[in-house]
């Protein structure tokens, strides 16, 4: 490269609030400073998880102490909806119907926080209760549903099958996720002239908060602006469900015309706002004697909860991701979109990739256990090919496929082959502590599988004195997506990153965004600022070419300079000089993912425009005696493509991973008879802590990565694909328990891998005492 | 008496008048400070979100300690110094050495949880300053501070990079300073503060803790507060007074008159645990798993019996060495094996105007083998579904005497009278323990919780059995999880 241009991009660059962060002075909504005359806002929940309400009586709570107001579904002016999708299946505030435990009836303001809050417990509720719904049924084609079932088939299972060398079927039940951001729900709206509103709010769709605000409200669109600077910490848990606390506050500040802030209390965050579903599979595999798939049947039971939210696509996605890395000729998935007594389930880092991969994992391992074979010669027989063998089950062609070269590499540095001898030696010399090592791959495809939702759009100003205003549609939840985009604009302009103001994400600044998710807020916004900043940038050109009377093509920006012919001169000196030749210094920019189409009909199409790919080894340690267990080493490599920032990716795969190793094995969501979730808090809720991180704990990213496609400096997705890499722990985990079972059958080991899980296993499938 | 708490902060003398007996820390500083700095990420002591430090007088010197915020009560800070985030970064001088490790080493990602892992660490920065920090060390201390973004590897990495031997900052470079300012703010006499029925005392003697309890018999009994500390955030109950049991000098007293260890009711148990592991090296594990460290640090082996919670990691250790309870009131003291103070679910044996004022926890008896383990779905900070405790007195092969008792079994902590009675004259082998494993199933019909089922209960409390009696035997192969840094765990 050209030693003036100065390298933005591929840098471990640190997060731009870092600095912030570590002194207490990056704000959150309930950091910002209080306007004058701020009232608190509380919500009010049913306590049965399916009733009538016959009578909402909360004169006690208007009694009590500070309140100022109180709000039922009937005080609503808009459409009392919070469906994303258009479904009008969930409302803000349950009218005569509780649906599940924990939704919310009313909401009491209050002069503080507390006198909301203990307001809020005064209602007398007279409810007549329904028969409860509360968990996917043994026969979920005939349960109820919040959407029609879902069939992807190709080639001809049915005749496949019974002619297969070989067949297993299983079933096993993988459990949801709280998403468990640090930062709770919370809300600020302030009301301004002719009925405006502005909220404030920790949203990683603050167009969909504005549109749903404004539906509720009876407002146009354009009288909500909606802002967000950070979320501490979001994973999908805030791509639906910050909007329902958002539209409460605004309801609650349009009645009483000043400003009201809404934050959830961490147990009612947890009742009251929706988690990773749940999912029971059935397989019904055909195979060869090498152990590769030849046909293979899949039940996807889905627990959705009370609505449809984004179950329609995370059900999609889990189908779409049943093939994982490999080639699958002849199958079918019927996917069932269950109706429950439970909170409505949402997006979750992943958004049904883990489940739907875990499935076909689970079939791998069980094929593998079933022929007395290391699984890894297993996957690595089912693989997709390069040249053949490369379609998947929704017609796309697989042309990035670099799996085999990361597991090639992987199985070096992590030195498999020989650690699982070692393993094999120690579990046959000791009877209590089991040891289990398990490679497994991640093929993640990235694009919003919905197309329409695949563009960005971006706003760049540059300022007279030479500083630049970058504000896009992406929000920052800690992935590092503002500094990625500020990296990106900084190398177009060939300035220094102090240069670049990052600012919040805004309505008003760029309109009609989609959720920042699906791991593409870099790939689109990075784009579109970069479209934007390269107007700026041409604009720049012209007028130095113009001015100093060379050719556009000789000139030239780098290191803070601008080239042109013989001239050399600042960047702020040109930017001063171009206002005053009347330049416009400031621009949108668009992005629109290209080559995608998908026909939701039939499956078929490209939904993805590439695909991220990594592999994981884990090793375990289990106590057969208790069921507890440990991760003793986990060896990653991912391909990043060309990252952008090298630091932020590591921590991206690193987060990741543990987060989905929480997913497989400590994080368990527990309902009782009446439909009351009873892990609604950290003390019963566990997530993983400092001493969950593996021992020895190995990631890469690989340094051969390059994106085929044309993405942001060729780099690639990596928010959601390293969480997949989890799955590894769970093989591990029932290869350690395994080999301590009489006969060939896989124990099929539930997910979460608690150590009651575990021990249950144990004890189902053998005798695990002395 | 005064009335007025004081403490350091910013290096300053806060003073607050007529203080709400049940404001914590943490809705001070946010609401009446506006220092936003610190966040509330679960407001019942788990996440480690609120993390501050405190600062008290110790020996000749300052210990800070690591604390939740969101629990603790402001009233409990007269007499310390309170640090925050804000506190760390000064103009001059930069960000702290343990704010650039985490800048350095990416530690933050969404940031919401960072200030609390940076006073957690920062803590740690002035514990052993001579020595470099170990990484099981670094699992423990951090144990308390959740995050959701990092996975913990930047951050151990973090801890690594600032806590070098021989690391000093301003603080403890200005030591003398600090000492002069709080040993000028130590409190003389007891403190009332608040207003109208709702006080807050921190009487100095059991003397005066007798009196105010009497005067105030519907008075609220706090120590670490790690318990009732929700009581209020949670369930948002209006407690009229409080009375903080940290001020009185007996209750803090460990006495070891070499038979056996008093401990008052209101040492934390970061105090202790070398003591009783001195006497029950097997203590030290199960400890090291009791909340995280800003629990330990503040929350006490007397609340966790005077609590009466039938799955407090205490107690079935305790019952099983025999520990003796000393209750203290106006009329005078009552003393009685432990095992009797837990009646049933939430009654203890405990009259008004009582309190738990010491424990004594005899030395372990000649032949006797004792172990205690905890079951939880998470290893670090968790509370168990079955905690277990076994003291067998064993000579010439045959087992003396047995003392087995359970946690999360019944309604109270509860010793296992079919199977001590099953282990009690018996050959010590495999047999007899099979023998006792079958009938520890008289001796509980435990309950089905979001913590375990029924049958896990009974089938680990079983296995735990199993356990003991394997560590006893000199058996070439592990009988518990190794630690994940490769060498083998280390305790009893």
């Amino acid at each position: 490269m050209d030693e003036s241009v100065a390298n933005y991009v591929h840098t471990p660059t640190a997060h731009d609030s870092a600095a912030k962060h570590v002194s207490g002075q990056a704000r959150y909504v309930d950091d910002m400073p209080e306007p004058k005359d701020l009232l608190h806002c509380y919500i009010g929940t049913s306590t049965c998880a399916h009733a009538r309400i016959k009578a909402l009586n909360l004169s006690a709570v208007r009694r009590a102490p500070g309140v100022v107001d109180v709000l039922t579904a009937g005080d609503i002016p808009g459409s009392n909806d919070i469906s994303p999708v258009h479904m009008h299946d969930e409302p803000v505030l349950a009218q005569d119907l509780a649906q599940f435990a924990g939704q919310p009836l009313f909401a009491v303001v209050a002069e503080t926080r507390k006198q909301a809050r203990r307001a809020a417990r005064l209602a007398e509720i007279d409810y007549s209760e329904l028969p409860v719904a509360l968990d996917i049924e043994s026969d979920p084609e005939h349960q109820s549903h919040v959407l029609d079932s879902r069939i992807l088939q190709r080639g001809e299972p049915d005749t496949a099958l019974p002619a297969a060398p070989n067949r297993l079927t299983g079933e096993f039940r993988i459990g949801g996720q709280d998403h468990f951001y640090l930062e709770g729900q919370v809300s600020m709206a302030v009301p301004g002239e002719d009925g405006d509103m502005l909220i404030l709010t920790s949203s990683q769709h603050p167009s969909e908060v504005q549109q749903l605000v404004a539906r509720n409200l009876g407002l146009q669109d354009n009288d909500v602006t909606v802002e967000v600077r950070r979320m501490g910490g979001a994973f999908g848990g805030k791509e639906t469900q910050a909007a329902q606390w958002a539209i409460i506050a605004a309801l609650m500040a349009n009645v009483t015309g000043r400003p009201v802030k809404l934050r959830l209390d961490r147990d009612d965050d947890m009742l009251s706002t929706g988690k990773r579903h749940d999912f029971l599979i059935r397989y019904d595999v055909g195979f060869d004697d090498q152990g590769r798939i030849v046909a293979v049947l899949f039940d996807h039971a889905v627990r959705c909860g009370i609505s449809a939210d984004l179950s329609g696509p995370i059900a999609d996605r889990a189908m779409f991701h049943s093939d994982n890395a490999y080639y699958l000729s002849d199958l079918r998935i019927n996917s069932y979109r269950c109706k429950t007594n439970t909170v409505s389930n949402t997006a979750f880092r992943g958004f049904g990739g883990p489940q739907g991969m875990l499935g076909i994992e689970r079939v791998i391992d069980a094929i593998a256990w079933q022929l007395g074979k290391d699984p890894l010669s297993v996957r690595l027989a089912n693989l997709y090919g390069l040249k053949q063998r490369n379609v998947t089950p929704y017609g796309m062609v697989v042309r990035d496929n670099v799996i085999k070269e990361l597991i090639a590499d992987l199985l070096v540095t992590s030195d498999y082959e020989r650690r699982r001898r070692q393993i094999d030696r120690f579990n046959r010399d000791s009877p209590v502590i089991r040891r289990g090592i398990a490679l497994t791959p991640a093929k993640f495809g990235i694009s919003f599988t919905t197309t329409f939702l695949n563009q960005a759009a971006a706003l760049v100003h540059v300022y007279k004195d030479g500083s630049i205003h970058l504000n896009h549609g992406g929000t920052e939840m800690g992935q590092g997506l503002m500094i990625k985009v500020a990296q990106i604009v900084a190398q177009e302009f060939q300035v220094d990153l102090e240069r670049i103001k990052i600012s919040a994400t805004n309505t008003g600044k760029v309109p009609n965004t989609t959720a920042t998710a699906a791991s593409a807020g870099t790939d689109m916004n990075g784009m579109a600022a970069r479209a934007a900043a390269r107007k700026i940038k041409k604009r720049l050109t012209r007028f130095a070419a113009g001015k100093f009377d060379v050719p556009e093509s000789e000139v030239t920006f780098g290191n803070n300079q601008v080239m042109a012919g013989e001239h050399t001169l600042g960047f702020a000196e040109l930017v001063a000089q171009a206002w005053l030749g009347r330049i416009s210094l400031s621009a949108t920019g668009f992005y629109r993912t290209p080559k995608i189409h998908y026909d939701p009909e039939t499956f078929k199409g490209r939904p993805f425009l590439y695909f991220a790919y990594g592999a994981a080894v884990t090793e375990v340690e289990v106590d057969c005696l208790t069921g507890e267990h440990r991760i003793r080493q986990v060896d990653i490599l991912y391909d990043a493509g060309r990252s952008l920032n090298q630091a932020i990716d590591l921590g991206q795969i690193e987060g990741g991973f543990i987060q989905g190793a929480g997913w497989l094995t400590t994080e368990e969501l527990w309902w009782d008879a009446q439909g009351h979730l009873r892990t609604h808090a950290p003390s019963t809720y566990k997530i993983p802590t400092c001493g969950d991180m593996p021992g020895s704990f190995n990631v890469r990213i690989w340094d051969k990565g390059r994106n085929r496609e044309k993405t942001i400096h060729r780099s690639k997705a990596v928010g959601e694909p390293p969480l997949m890499l989890a799955i590894s722990v769970h093989s591990a985990l029932n290869q350690a328990i395994a080999g301590k079972l009489a006969g060939d059958a896989l124990p099929e080991l539930d997910s979460p891998a608690t150590p009651e899980a575990i021990l249950n296993c144990l004890h189902q499938h053998g005798n695990p005492e002395q | 008496m005064h009335h007025k708490i004081r403490f350091i902060r910013a290096g300053q003398v806060e003073e607050i008048d007529n203080c709400n007996p049940t404001q914590t820390v943490l809705e001070y500083l946010r609401e009446e400070k506006g220092l936003t700095g610190t966040k509330e990420g679960c407001a019942e002591g788990d996440c480690g979100a609120c993390t501050v430090v405190v600062g008290e007088l110790y020996s000749d010197g300052i210990r800070y300690r690591a604390v939740n915020s969101c629990i603790q009560f402001l009233a409990t800070l007269d007499g310390r110094q309170l640090i925050t985030v804000e506190d760390l970064a000064t103009p001059e001088s930069g960000l702290h050495p343990v704010q650039q490790a985490m800048v350095d080493q990416h530690g933050s990602q969404c940031g919401f949880c960072t200030p609390g892992f940076v006073m957690s660490l920062f803590a740690m920065f002035h514990h052993e300053r001579e020595s470099a920090v170990k990484a099981v060390d670094i699992d423990l201390e951090l144990a308390g501070n959740l995050c959701r973004c990092t996975g913990y590897a930047p951050i151990v990495r973090a801890a690594e990079q600032a806590l070098t031997p021989g690391r000093s900052d301003l603080l403890s470079d200005n030591i003398t300073q600090q000492l002069r300012q709080l040993k000028a703010i130590q409190p003389i006499n007891s403190l009332e503060t608040g207003a109208g029925d709702r006080l807050f005392f921190t009487p100095r003697t059991l003397d005066e803790l007798c009196t105010t309890l009497q005067k105030h018999p519907r008075a609220t009994l706090v120590a670490g507060a790690t318990d009732v500390g929700l009581w209020v955030t949670k369930q948002m109950r209006r407690l009229d007074s409080i009375i903080y049991l940290g001020g009185v000098g007996e209750l803090g007293r460990i006495r070891d008159d070499g038979h056996g260890l008093e401990l008052g009711a209101a040492v934390s148990y970061t105090d202790a645990i070398e003591p009783i592991s001195k006497y029950y090296p097997a203590f030290r594990s199960l400890m090291e798993r009791i909340g995280a460290k800003q629990v330990r640090n503040v929350g006490t082996v007397g609340g966790n019996i005077a609590n009466g919670s039938p799955i407090g990691d205490m107690p079935p250790g305790l019952i099983a060495a025999g520990a003796r309870l000393t209750l203290c009131s106006k009329a005078g003291r009552r003393v009685m094996d432990l095992e009797d103070f837990f009646i049933r679910y939430g009654v203890q044996d405990l009259q008004q105007g009582e309190f738990v004022e010491c424990l004594y926890l005899p030395a372990p008896e000649p032949d006797q083998v004792f172990a205690t383990y905890k079951i939880s779905k998470r290893i670090e900070q968790d509370i168990s579904a079955v905690c277990a405790a076994f003291a067998l007195k064993i000579k010439g092969g045959r087992i003396k005497d047995a003392r087995v008792c359970f946690g999360g079994m019944a309604e109270i902590p509860k010793r296992a009278s079919h199977c001590e009675r099953s282990l009690e004259g018996r050959t010590w082998n495999q047999q007899s323990i099979e023998m006792a494993m079958t009938a520890l199933a008289d001796d509980f019909t435990p309950i089905n919780d979001m913590r375990a089922s029924r049958t896990y209960r009974m089938r680990v409390a079983q296995n735990l059995l199993q356990r003991f009696y394997l560590e006893q035997l000199d058996l070439q192969y592990p009988v518990r999880l190794t630690s994940k840094f490769g060498q083998a765990v280390s305790d009893g």
